[in-house]
């Protein structure tokens, strides 16, 4: 992103213009677009057409990772106390499964978490430009990056797609 | 996506109006709430004091002993730990089904789950003789040399519950984000600084949804089977030995449908009052109750198939301890307590069979609240009085709770009370984002649905 692009942000109060202004605006060759809506739903993500989240295989690997590392840890801990009791063995890979099972879960659910965290980069602390609070009641706002002399032209495409309001996001 | 059938409300209010509605719930406080929560802390602290006096003179003001080694606060532990179940099954499990009727219940829900847990986590630590000692259950190496035993199922349990705490409280949290955007974004003020930074920057971006859904239905997947292990795995701290009563397979089906029984009546149990106080009726409607007490209807009868199936396999394996011990919990010491067990639990809940008694608030109150009790009261059964008679009737004896077990007992209760009162106040108690996935979004078009 080069220092001249600025962004241009439209506000829409009605899902299905806002579609329709998506649509349009990727028509137009402006694929660099910011969506902003109170709820996820699916007509966005179709205008959009985004690719699959790949938080799924954060959760994949960290399911694997945690398997192995209850694996290892009662094996490891195991033949390093070697203790017979009631004739069962050292390692006896049935019960061990159970603590298996239960990292498995813990650090794909911790993994997951990760995985989303690093792909929305979140947490921050301050708001990226552009946001409203109305964003999170009842408004859709869509963020335009172009270049400084598109900027007419976009604001008018915005405009005339239905936007209620549209201005400069700042950088 | 659009719900569409009789279960399933449709609601017309406009996003604005939802957040209107869902936030009021956070507004100051009356004189009732500080009422309530000074009569929760008086409790509390009473728990506290008998706990310092326990830790203080020694396990002996308890009375456990000698062959009742477990009594309340173990049967308290599994109680617990089960009230926590459906509160994933509504968040969790509801949500792969795509149950939509869940969306404005499973924040309650949820929350109950981690404060269950909260509260059942006290208890192993309640129950040692000495509870500075509890980071020793952690198989780490160490200069004691203790020996980690990972054939005991309490070693499974600590696993267990501590991943199940862990994933819950991730859940959880995960779910609030967006919500506590919302707050953020209308409040000002060191609400606006607190609520802000919980709600680490979300701006609702369509990359920042497209993560999140998917991390959400990932982290559903794997709570899913978790719950189902969780309770399964403390059902083997009691199956896996050789105590008659315990040793059975049916352990981990029966005590996941106790645990989930429970919980439904204990969501029950909150979202009534909660419903009223915050006349949140437009969101919670008698539907949502009516849905919860058929699912009541679900686990009942698979306790009352679990109750039946141990005592039928008591008589017919022939084997007279096994026999004698059902005999004990039907006529021993501990009859009323089998009694309100299998009354409150396989029998009152068929109640809801009808209609007008589902759809009754007085009722369905009355009724989660009789299977709460039922729930603890085998809790109970199951583990006093397989202990008070095993299998040489010299080792037999009985147990009744002291003092000190009661008073902790309680002050636990006010435990996980104090968090309920703090979140109600603090956080959205029903989920915002999630109610507007419900209703039909704004159209200049008309309704497209």
């Amino acid at each position: 992103m080069n220092r001249e692009t600025v962004q241009i942000l439209g506000i829409f109060a009605h899902l299905d213009i806002f579609t329709q202004a998506i649509r349009e605006m990727r028509r137009l060759g402006y694929n660099n677009l910011t969506v902003f809506s109170p709820v996820p739903r699916h007509e966005i993500e179709e205008a959009l057409e985004g690719e699959k989240s790949p938080v799924r295989l954060f959760t994949l690997s960290g399911g694997i990772l945690g398997g192995l590392t209850g694996l290892i840890l009662t094996i490891a801990t195991s033949l390093h106390y070697p203790m017979i009791t009631g004739g069962k063995p050292i390692v006896s890979i049935v019960p061990f499964l159970v603590i298996v099972f239960e990292l498995t879960i813990l650090f794909g659910a911790l993994a997951t978490i990760l995985g989303m965290l690093i792909n929305i980069r979140l947490p921050r602390l301050r708001l990226r430009p552009g946001y409203d609070p109305r964003f999170s009641e009842d408004r859709f706002g869509l963020g335009v990056r172009c270049a400084g002399d598109e900027v007419q032209r976009v604001q008018d495409f915005l405009r005339r797609a239905g936007a209620e309001e549209v201005r400069h996001a700042g950088d | 996506m659009s719900p569409n059938n009789e279960h399933e409300p449709r609601m017309e209010l406009s996003y604005r109006q939802i957040n209107r509605d869902l936030l009021r719930t956070m507004e100051p406080a009356g004189r009732l709430y500080y009422a309530v929560l000074g009569v929760d802390l008086v409790i509390l602290l009473w728990g506290i004091f008998a706990w310092v006096y326990q830790i203080k003179t020694g396990i002996g003001v308890t009375n456990l002993n000698n062959p009742v080694g477990w009594g309340v606060y173990i049967a308290t532990f599994v109680f617990w730990i089960g009230i926590a179940h459906s509160g994933t099954l509504i968040s969790a499990i509801l949500f792969l089904f795509r149950c939509h009727w869940r969306n404005p219940i499973y924040r309650t829900a949820e929350a109950m789950t981690v404060f269950a847990l909260l509260t059942a986590g006290l208890y192993p630590i309640i129950h040692l003789g000495r509870p500075w000692l509890f980071y020793w259950l952690f198989p780490y190496p160490q200069e004691g040399h203790l020996w980690i035993n990972f054939r005991s199922p309490l070693v499974w349990d600590v696993f267990a519950v501590g991943t199940y705490l862990i994933v819950s409280c991730v859940f959880f949290f995960t779910g609030l984000v967006p919500d506590l955007a919302v707050v953020r974004d209308q409040a000002d003020g060191w609400r606006k600084k607190i609520y802000g930074f919980l709600a680490q920057g979300w701006q609702g971006t369509d990359r920042q949804w497209r993560h999140y859904g998917s991390a959400y239905l990932f982290l559903a997947a794997l709570a899913t089977p978790l719950v189902i292990s969780v309770h399964s795995i403390v059902s083997w701290d009691f199956a896996m030995s050789v105590v008659p009563g315990w040793h059975s397979t049916i352990f981990a089906p029966y005590f996941v449908a106790g645990a989930i029984h429970s919980g439904l009546a204990m969501v029950l149990t909150i979202l009534i009052p909660m419903r009223r106080i915050f006349r949140l009726e437009a969101y919670l409607t008698e539907m949502h109750l009516e849905n919860l007490a058929r699912l009541i209807i679900l686990t009942g009868t698979i306790m009352a198939y679990s109750y039946g199936t141990e005592m039928f396999i008591a008589w017919y394996s022939g084997n007279i301890y096994e026999r004698e011990t059902f005999i004990y919990r039907a006529m021993g010491d501990y009859t009323v307590a089998f009694w309100i067990m299998l009354l409150f639990n396989a029998v009152i809940p068929f109640l809801f069979v009808f209609g007008r008694i589902r759809r009754s608030i007085a009722w369905l109150f009355t009724i989660s609240i009789l299977i709460n009790i039922g729930m603890w009261a085998e809790r109970f059964v199951i583990i006093g009085a397989s202990l008070a008679h095993e299998y040489i009737p010299f080792a037999w004896g009985t147990y009744r709770p002291s003092w000190v077990e009661l008073s902790i007992l309680a002050g636990t209760l006010a435990w996980f009370f104090l968090w309920f009162l703090l979140f109600a106040k603090l956080l959205p108690v029903i989920s915002l984002t999630e109610v507007k996935e419900l209703v039909p979004p704004p159209m200049r078009g008309g309704s497209h649905e």
